[in-house]
Parts: C-alpha cells; sequence; structure tokens
C-alpha cells in the first residue's frame, strides 16, 4: 500500500473544510503515514467473501407516525447561532457576489 | 454525621430516603469538595452549584410531602460534557463549542433528572471523545487522583477522576472505543459499557454512530447497575435504540455468586505490550473466580488482532461524517467573516481554529478511508472485520457465559508520554475494541494495584449483547471476594488529595 504524501494530506484537508498551516501539513503527512502503514492491515481480508458489517444491530428505516409534537422555538433553535436576522441563520455569502 | 463523600450511591439513597441526610446537605458535600481538589484534578469543566442545589432542594421538598423517592433520588452525579443539558454549557472537550448552551436536554440527562439524581456539572474529555487520556481536552488534561503527573484515561478521564477523587459517587461516561472501560481501569473504578442500543444516544454528540454508547460509572458495581438501570430502556427519539427490556441488573449486582458460571480467556490478549504488574493481577483474578466456582477455559478470537486497525478506520470514516455539522452557520464557532470571505472559507478558518490537533488528524484519516481508490481497500475491509470479529464472539459465547481479559495493556502512563504519538496512545485500546465493533456489552472492575507502580489494574468482563446482567453478576462477585481479600475497597489506598 503506498504512503500519503503532503500533496494529498493537503487535497484532504480541502475536502475536510480545514484551513490547514504548512506547518501542520508536514506533522500531519508524517503521522498519518504512520496510521495508515499500520491500519492497513485490514486488506488482508479484501479477498475474503465475508458480509461487510455497517452496524451492530439489524435495524432498517425505523419509522414514526407523521404528527405534530412539541418542538423548539425559533428563539430556542437560534439561541446558539453566531448570527440571526427575522427568524433565520445568518450565514456569509455562498454563491458569491455578481 | 459521616463523610458523606465517602458513600455509595447506594447508602447515599438510602440515608436521603430515611432522612438521615438532606439531599441539599449531600449535594453541598460534594461541591465542597469539588471547590477544594478540582483546582488540582480538573475532573470538572463545568459546576452546576445553582442547578445542583435546586435539583437537591426539589428531592428534599418530594419526601417532604411524603412522595416515594426513587433508587437514585438525591445522589449527586458527575456528567460528561458530551451529553447535552439545557440551559448549562456543553463544549465537548472543543474550542468550537465553548460557550455554546443548548437549548434541550440528552435523553439521559432527561432520565437522570426524572430519578432525582443531581446533577453536580460537567466533566472533562478529550475532544469529541477522541482520545484515551483526556490530553486531547481543549480545556487542559485531567489528573488520575491516584498520581496527578498521570492521565486518567479518556476519552472519560474527568467522570473517572471525579468519582476516584470523591468529587461525586456517580458518573457518566461514554465508550466508542474503551472511553468508559479504560478510565474506569486506570483509576481504580467501575466502568460499563452497555450493549449497543440499549442507552439513548438522543442528545450525546456523535462521534462514531455505530460504536457510540453512553454508560454508568461507579465506585461500585451496585451503584453502576443502579445507574445502568436508571439511564436504559428504549428511546423513540433514537432510531438505533433497542426495543427490548433491559434485564434485570441490580438483582445480579446484588447475587455476588457465580458458581458453575464458564468463563473464557481469550487467548489473543496478551503477550508483547502487556505490563507485567497487569499480567499477574489479571492471573490472580482468574484463579479468584476458579476458586469463586467458575469454570475457566481458554479460547481463541482469532480475528481480534485485526479490531485496532478496524476501528482506525471505521472510527475516523464515521468522525469526518459526524463532525461536518460543525460548519460555523448554526451555533458554536465563527472564525473569519469579515463580509468579504465566503461560506466555505468561514467554515475552514472555523475549524481550523476550532478544532484540536487529534480531531483534525481523524477526520482526514476518515476522509481519506472513505475516498474513491481506497475505500474497498480500506472501509470496506474493516467493515468485513468487523464480521469476523462478531463471528470470533459468536463462537465464544457458544461455549461460554462471559469472556475476561485485562481492560487495558498498562496501568495509567504519565503526562505527555504518549502525547504526539497517535499509534502509541491509541494501543491503550487494544482489549476494548473488539466488544465495540460487536455491540455486545463489557464491564472494567478494580482487580488490585500493579506490584511495580502501585497503581489500579481493571479486570474486563465482556457478556453478548442483551446479557448485562452477567457482567454484574460476574463483576459483583469479584468485586466482593477482592473487597474482603484486601479488608476494603481499592479506592481506600489511594493517596490523599
Amino acid at each position: 500500500m503506498p504512503g500519503i504524501t503532503r500533496e494529498e494530506v493537503a487535497h484532504l484537508a480541502r475536502l475536510s473544510r480545514l484551513e490547514l498551516k504548512d506547518e501542520e501539513l508536514d506533522h500531519f503527512a508524517e503521522q498519518l503515514d504512520v496510521i495508515i502503514g499500520a491500519v492497513a492491515r485490514v486488506s488482508e481480508v479484501a479477498g475474503q467473501d465475508v458480509p461487510p458489517t455497517s452496524h451492530p444491530l439489524p435495524l432498517t428505516n425505523v419509522m414514526r407516525a407523521d404528527e405534530v409534537r412539541p418542538s423548539l422555538t425559533p428563539a430556542e433553535a437560534l439561541s446558539g447561532a453566531p448570527a440571526a436576522e427575522d427568524q433565520r441563520f445568518r450565514v456569509p455569502q455562498i454563491l458569491g457576489e455578481d | 454525621m459521616a463523610d458523606l463523600i465517602r458513600f455509595t450511591a447506594a447508602e447515599t439513597a438510602a440515608a436521603v430516603a430515611s432522612g438521615d441526610v438532606s439531599a441539599v446537605e449531600v449535594a453541598q458535600a460534594h461541591l465542597d469538595r469539588i471547590s477544594a481538589v478540582d483546582e488540582k484534578v480538573n475532573a470538572f469543566l463545568h459546576v452546576d452549584t445553582e442547578g445542583a442545589l435546586a435539583a437537591a432542594r426539589a428531592v428534599d421538598d418530594r419526601r417532604a410531602r411524603g412522595e416515594e423517592l426513587g433508587p437514585l433520588a438525591g445522589v449527586p452525579l458527575a456528567l460528561k460534557d458530551v451529553f447535552t443539558t439545557k440551559g448549562v454549557p456543553t463544549t465537548c472537550g472543543s474550542r468550537i463549542l465553548e460557550g455554546w448552551v443548548p437549548p434541550y436536554d440528552a435523553t439521559v440527562t432527561r432520565r437522570l433528572k426524572d430519578a432525582g439524581v443531581v446533577i453536580l456539572g460537567k466533566t472533562n474529555m478529550d475532544e469529541f471523545a477522541m482520545g484515551s487520556s483526556t490530553e486531547n481536552s481543549a480545556y487542559g488534561p485531567t489528573g488520575n487522583p491516584w498520581d496527578l503527573a498521570r492521565i486518567p484515561g479518556g476519552s472519560g478521564g474527568g467522570s473517572a477522576a471525579a468519582l476516584a477523587a470523591f468529587e461525586a459517587p456517580l458518573a457518566i461516561g461514554t465508550d466508542t472505543g474503551g472511553s468508559i472501560r479504560q478510565p474506569g481501569a486506570v483509576t481504580g473504578t467501575v466502568g460499563v459499557k452497555p450493549t449497543y442500543g440499549s442507552v439513548s444516544r438522543f442528545g450525546l454528540v456523535a462521534f462514531s454512530s455505530s460504536l457510540d454508547q453512553g454508560g454508568p460509572c461507579a465506585r461500585t458495581v451496585l451503584d453502576a447497575a443502579l445507574l445502568h438501570e436508571a439511564i436504559a430502556g428504549h428511546d423513540p427519539l433514537d432510531s438505533t435504540s433497542v426495543d427490548a427490556p433491559v434485564p434485570p441488573l441490580v438483582e445480579a449486582a446484588r447475587r455476588r455468586e457465580i458458581r458453575g458460571m464458564r468463563i473464557g480467556v481469550v487467548k489473543e490478549f496478551g503477550g508483547e505490550g502487556y505490563q507485567d504488574g497487569v499480567v499477574q493481577r489479571f492471573q490472580e483474578a482468574v484463579e479468584l473466580l476458579r476458586e469463586l466456582g467458575a469454570e475457566v477455559v481458554e479460547v481463541s478470537c482469532p480475528s481480534f488482532t485485526l479490531a485496532l486497525p478496524a476501528y482506525y478506520l471505521i472510527a475516523p470514516s464515521e468522525a469526518s461524517s459526524n463532525l461536518a455539522r460543525f460548519d460555523a452557520m448554526r451555533y458554536g464557532l465563527r472564525v473569519g467573516d469579515d463580509g468579504g470571505r465566503s461560506a466555505e472559507e468561514v467554515t475552514a478558518l472555523t475549524r481550523e481554529a476550532g478544532f484540536g490537533p487529534e480531531v483534525k488528524r481523524r477526520i482526514m484519516l476518515g476522509t481519506y478511508a472513505l475516498s474513491s481508490g481506497y475505500y474497498d481497500a480500506y472501509y470496506g475491509s474493516a467493515q468485513k472485520v468487523r464480521t469476523l470479529i462478531s463471528r470470533d464472539f459468536d463462537a465464544a459465547f457458544a461455549g461460554v457465559d462471559v469472556l475476561v481479559s485485562p481492560t487495558t495493556p498498562t496501568t495509567a502512563f504519565p503526562i505527555g508520554e504518549r502525547a504526539d504519538d497517535p499509534m502509541a496512545m491509541y494501543l491503550a485500546d487494544l482489549c476494548t475494541i473488539p466488544s465495540n465493533l460487536a455491540g455486545n456489552a463489557a464491564m472494567s472492575v478494580p482487580c488490585g494495584l500493579a506490584p511495580e507502580d502501585n497503581l489500579p489494574v481493571g479486570l474486563q468482563i465482556i457478556a453478548p449483547a442483551m446479557a448485562d446482567d452477567r457482567l454484574y453478576r460476574v463483576g459483583g462477585a469479584v468485586e466482593a471476594a477482592f473487597t474482603e481479600k484486601w479488608g476494603h475497597p481499592l479506592l481506600e489506598e489511594a493517596p490523599a488529595l
């Protein structure tokens, strides 16, 4: 299994929405390389005909009745918002200006 | 009045119910203890003095009106800061949630309040429960009451340290890879990971949803059983909640008898990397089980050697998805919103500033394991390992009632020793991880001090899913026999703070 490069770590950081500093990239590249080297042992079983387990319980699609129930008020739901306006979360621009 | 902070939860509840002591006196004694020692221990991130005294007064009022009190009414508790508490800060040990005050209670929080339990405050933890030492908290490490220069385990080090420092007789933890059991082992306390799905995850801030399980921490097996019964049971607010009755745990804890039980020693938990004193105390515990009339056999679970690698692919993969919710838009920290930056830039700057190194490592590791090109080799293989581990457990439980092992390969290590060596840190959970992957039930109960460092060693007991009562039956018997042998509970040997 190939090791992980500094460029790959920079790509993972972008995908993960982490604005890492240069020195962090170096440090994480080194550590992730060691960790990935150690966990790669699981691929020993890659060829085996074994069903995957994603979850310990055999539950699927637990449904509830579609009924109106008590819930948070708008003020409660917005109580932790970094910025709010007119009962909505106020966020930075998403689409850019045009 | 006798020293209220040294009462067990069962004794406290009885004293409150009989009127020998008021719930307010009990709460105040613990708040005083926290004031006296927590500057050194740092078990608590937030102490809710007002809320605790109000809850205690409510219990005293109910008693005054002649209402029947539950088995834990008036008993103080330390709650891991990963459960939401309405009106009380919840940080998960992270800067990204600093100052956040949830508008709702977790189901566990709600059930504790309904039981008349007095919540003293929120305990320190590795950030988002990722770690084995509580050093990954953004708010500084917690000291182990046995030696403040050593780790109290993690991620629930604050909860375990609060018990060992006599700041609370009960605590709640969460166990994703050992975060209840490993802190229990290294602090000489009792910690239980219930069967997956048997304690609600509603309001438990998610790390790895298919592994996370809340559970009880206590100084005695009976206290753990009382707390476990108070928080367990089906919850319609958690779609992974098991809709089945909880077996009688308190009754099992009181039985203290294991004659004829079949107990398996897992061959794979031992050898290189295990401290001599841990192995010695474990073997003595196995001998004790035989003396108590159990039939002990060796069992082999060959896939367990792949449990640690599989865990460090599955847990980070789920974490990378779960922690995407910390986007700086709806709650928590927001950094760099200067009117010019885009939402995406603000998210990336906030996560850089708000997450610590271990959380960043795991998010990137999980993102890597889930990427196209690597998915089958890593995440897909890890899921196959999970199946193989469950099969090993099934085969073992066909022949025995419970399995036993050391809870951790070593006793508490010095703060800082493994802080920048992730793989060394991950080894602390070697024996605890298989139960999370399979979703069964497991307990750590004290089995003595390692002779070379005089630090606590834990015996791990593992039972099949929904057979949590077996943990309490074996744990209760082991605790009673050791206490008789030592002449006192293990924690009495801990140094004064």
